[in-house]
């Protein structure tokens, strides 16, 4: 399991031993300042991120 | 007043570990420190029924025996239900705290137990019980059962219980309002000096500490696991359907996005008072971004996306509901064959 989150340091105070940083609080896959298609590449590497994560030993 | 007591086959004096398979039995009167209990607990206190179970066979059939000892309690007609205590004893501490736990919520009387701190049955029940803060070592017994004794004659009475320090229980976890002399700067200060001049001071708010959880292995190649979204950040078709609660949220829910491209606003919600969630409202993939996801996995790089994802409200939630529905959720998630997880957290 991956977490992707904006709040790191809760996560790793509860012991999340996977993580990927966020966008935000309020959009954590997203950003609402960018144009449509541009927000869709940001969340395209985003998951991106997660996957690379996953196939990771790697504690991060 | 008739009181029903749990106690384990070694309080008993049955025996030890070699009988740690002893089947629920009863006594109908005081065993081991049951007796005790019965003297401090006044004129016309009765332990009318004390019921017996060997550690190893509570703890293996514990459904079975938690029914039975809510029927034996039923049918001794129990004012008052006591188990242990327990101390440092792992196994008895689980089941005393289910015992204790089902027959409050069956029967509606009270119960009461007692444990050390570092007793697994703690981190179960302690938020849903008053557990008495037993220390490590039996040969406190006698001290033990008058701290049992007087927070459950207060329990019976109706007497405001008091705080967990005074009344010698372990702290519940709850917040109770009350009146204070200082206002929360000049009581910040006073800590805060406290502390700088090596004094002591009780903070008003504890940190949990959480045990360290090993790393999950690995995902061998993504593009051929099957993978799951689960969030905490409250996602819910709209009108909310299993009534996720945005607060303290005590269920989950498993919604469907098969033959979805991406997810549409019309078709959501968000069930969670602890962040502003208009940008997610707005585009739900800013939470669950699937339209990411079916894109990778119409490329070949994901394996295959599972046709649901899983959503809960993590705000203000105590750890006992917490872990819980994490225990359900990865039952799920194995059950539907999922290789990896990806949690998105607000």
């Amino acid at each position: 399991m991956v977490q992707v989150t904006s709040a790191l340091p809760i996560a790793k105070m509860i012991g999340s031993n996977r993580t990927v940083l966020g966008h935000g609080i309020v959009h954590v896959a997203g950003d609402p300042s960018l144009l449509p298609e541009e927000e869709k590449n940001l969340r395209r590497k985003l998951v991106k991120q997660a996957m690379t994560a996953l196939e990771s030993e790697e504690k991060e | 007043m008739r009181i029903v007591h749990y106690i384990n086959q070694f309080f008993a004096g049955i025996g030890g570990e070699e009988v740690a398979g002893a089947p629920l039995e009863e006594r109908s009167r005081a065993v081991g420190p049951g007796r005790l209990l019965e003297q401090l607990m006044g004129e016309g206190a009765e332990v009318v029924s004390t019921l017996v179970c060997g550690d190893n066979h509570a703890v293996e059939n514990e459904d079975e025996v938690v029914a039975a000892v809510i029927e034996k309690v039923r049918s001794a007609k129990g004012d008052l239900f006591v188990a242990g205590p327990c101390f440092e004893a792992g196994r008895y501490g689980m089941i005393s705290g289910a015992v204790c736990a089902a027959v409050e919520a069956e029967l509606g009387i009270p119960a009461v137990t007692g444990m050390h701190v570092e007793n697994p049955g703690v981190d179960l029940y302690r938020e849903a019980l008053y557990i008495v803060d037993s220390g490590q070592n039996a040969s406190e017994m006698k001290n033990v059962i008058e701290k049992m004794a007087a927070l459950a004659l207060k329990r019976l009475t109706g007497e405001p219980i008091g705080k967990p320090a005074e009344a010698g229980y372990l702290a519940r976890g709850l917040i109770k309002d009350a009146f204070v002399e200082k206002r929360a700067g000049e009581r910040l200060v006073d800590m805060l000096m406290a502390k700088v001049s090596g004094e002591p001071f009780e903070t008003e708010m504890p940190a949990s500490s959480f045990e360290a959880t090993p790393m999950p292995a690995a995902v061998g190649d993504i593009s051929k696991s099957k993978v799951m979204v689960i969030t905490d950040g409250g996602l819910v078709p709209k009108g909310n359907p299993d009534g996720i609660r945005g607060m303290a949220a005590t269920n989950w829910g498993t919604y469907s996005i098969e033959g979805r491209g991406n997810l549409e606003s019309e078709d959501y919600e968000i069930s969670h008072g602890g962040y502003d969630t208009r940008f997610v409202e707005e585009d739900p993939n800013r939470l669950v971004p699937l339209d990411a996801l079916r894109e990778l996995e119409e490329e070949g790089a994901i394996g295959e996306l599972h046709n649901e994802f899983i959503s809960t409200s993590g705000l203000a939630n105590p750890l006992s509901n917490t872990r819980r529905m994490g225990k359900e959720m990865a039952e799920k998630v194995k059950a539907e064959g999922v290789d990896a997880v990806i949690l998105t957290s607000t």
